[in-house]
């Protein structure tokens, strides 16, 4: 194992995302906050959730999954398509890393970015409304797992998309409307039965709601089944990035 | 003498185009190896295949008897290589870049000191500190050697280092390479400027068309292909000549003959006897040696892509 060379290389990608970190921590964490104080403005009086639950309290733990989604996706995909389309991953490619310390070093740093801006976050969303967390264990797996798993996928992106147009396309048309449409606004038993249905095909969903549980103790499915889900999806996909990496997909050519 | 790099068979198709077609070739360790060849030729496949950037569809290399493919990561430790674009990460200076480079290999902070003396030795010290967007052509030219030799590799790939980069810095490059080649360094420099080839390399491979058609010592190479030209300026016309001249004929004009002769070609004399016995009045003559370059397009006309 080239342990040494597994955390340069981590470090060198959290390196990359403090140096921008206006764009990659500040910006997402204001993004959140807007639509916290907006939606809880507008909604704060006409909605309730599981019984007497405010809909800004409902929102917090949406509203952080849908960062940690998007900051751990962001991390991964545009870091590698960077690095392909300016040609230096040529020198993470010359170096002696396996499959798996280069797969660990690049998600484990856009974990890292991600659960920074969920932190702050929080601590943002406890001075404002007061957050409460029943569940912390649920919180902490949830929230890894999630951070990880997109984390992952936005590694497979980055590997397949030969410019940012390609990884902006996955982002958009794929990364933002699943978040949009797993609970992050609403719980998913105040849609028709089919859409209900429908929600539980989007594995985001899990995630979402898995958090949820971890802040209030209630959830629209088992946080079992939850779990289950997320680390059988993220398990699926490592195991395509390693075979990708394996086979030197769009890297080694 | 021990085999630094040990290529053998190496194919590699791009869709319809044959980058690689069989290629076999071995470097000596501690030698400085030359590899010419026109734009498409194959050379930075090859490199890229040793590198591990790139797959061949059949054929080993091995570096220092480890197996790109199959010692993958271990391969690529007795490596360095300077590829030909320049590469660089906009998001750090040049120390951390160096710094980066030695921590993949697994070089803690001890490399510092080394890391101080390339920065030296390669006149970058007073830019460590600069961002890599700062520095010029030349100087980020300067930083890929450095990054390709701060895990000290045993075999060093420079892939048309001193492409675009002025009389001063190529002339430092070479010094540098000289000084790796003492300290036991095996060097691959491929390159286009074919003087740099003739300067530094101790035996030199010229690759068409991904295949290796010439491949000796540089002595050798000149030897075994070598011939010069001989201009004769002739009194008279030159319409009716011994038919001697014939087969080393290469050009006439109004009032010379232009031969080409083998460097040890016996045909020479016989050629001079031939004129003096029909009594044609050779009034200067002037030879033009073969060099590199003559024979570099030689080997290559009309076939570069």
């Amino acid at each position: 194992m080239n342990l040494r060379g597994c955390w340069i290389l981590f470090r060198k990608e959290v390196r990359r995302f403090t140096v921008v970190a206006m764009q990659t921590l500040l910006a997402p964490v204001i993004s959140a906050l807007l639509y916290l104080v907006i939606f809880s403005h507008v909604m704060a009086d006409r909605v309730t959730m599981y019984d007497d639950l405010s809909y800004s309290s409902f929102l917090v733990p949406g509203l952080i999954m849908m960062s940690i989604i998007q900051n751990s996706f962001g991390n991964t995909s545009s870091s590698l398509v960077f690095s392909k389309v300016t040609g230096s991953i040529t020198f993470v490619l010359l170096g002696p890393l396996s499959h798996f310390e280069f797969f660990i070093a690049f998600v484990a740093a856009a974990m890292l970015r991600a659960l920074l801006v969920a932190l702050a976050i929080f601590v943002a969303a406890d001075l404002y409304i007061g957050v409460t967390v029943a569940q912390p264990i649920y919180v902490l797996v949830f929230g890894l797992l999630a951070a990880a798993t997109l984390a992952t996928v936005g590694f497979l992106a980055g590997v397949w998309a030969d410019k940012f147009d390609h990884a902006a396309t996955f982002q958009n048309f794929v990364i933002m409307p699943l978040s949009f449409l797993s609970g992050v606004f609403y719980s998913i038993h105040s849609l028709p039965d089919l859409w209900q249905t429908i929600s539980r095909f989007n594995p985001l969903f899990y995630m979402i709601d898995g958090f949820r549980y971890g802040f209030f103790g209630q959830s629209d499915v088992a946080p079992g089944l939850s779990v289950v889900v997320m680390c059988g999806a993220l398990a699926i996909l490592g195991i395509i990035a390693l075979m990708m990496l394996r086979s030197g997909y769009k890297l080694r050519t | 003498m021990p085999v630094a790099v040990s290529i053998k068979q190496l194919h590699k198709q791009f869709g319809d185009l044959t980058a690689l077609n069989g290629i076999d070739l071995e470097i000596n360790e501690g030698e400085i190896f030359g590899l010419l060849g026109p734009n498409g030729a194959g050379k930075s496949t090859l490199i890229s295949i040793m590198a591990g950037l790139c797959r061949a569809d059949s054929g080993q290399v091995t570096i220092m008897g480890r197996d790109v493919v199959k010692q993958a990561t271990a391969s690529r430790r007795m490596l360095g290589v300077v590829p030909q674009e320049l590469l660089f990460d906009p998001f750090f200076k040049v120390r951390e870049v160096l710094e980066i480079q030695a921590g993949y290999f697994g070089v803690d902070q001890k490399n510092r000191a080394w890391i101080d003396e390339l920065l030296e030795s390669l006149g970058l010290a007073d830019k460590a500190n600069s961002n890599m967007r700062a520095l010029s052509g030349g100087m980020k030219r300067r930083v890929l050697i450095a990054q390709a030799l701060v895990h000290k590799p045993r075999v060093l790939v420079l892939d048309e280092p001193t492409a675009g980069v002025d009389v001063d810095l190529r002339q430092s490059l070479w010094s540098f390479v000289e000084r790796l080649h003492n300290d036991g360094t095996t060097v691959l420099l491929t390159t286009h400027y074919l003087e740099e080839a003739e300067a530094l390399c101790e035996r030199i491979g010229i690759m068409n068309h991904g295949e290796l058609v010439a491949l000796d010592s540089r002595a050798g190479l000149m030897k075994r292909y070598s011939h010069y030209q001989l201009k004769l300026r002739l009194k008279g016309a030159t319409e009716s000549l011994p038919s001697v001249v014939g087969e080393a004929l290469q050009r006439r004009e109004a009032d010379s003959i232009w031969l080409q002769v083998a460097d040890d070609d016996q045909h020479l004399d016989a050629i001079l006897t031939a004129l003096k016995l029909a009594d044609i009045q050779i009034l200067s003559l002037h030879t033009h040696e073969q060099t590199l370059e003559d024979l570099f397009l030689e080997l290559t006309a009309g076939k570069a892509a």
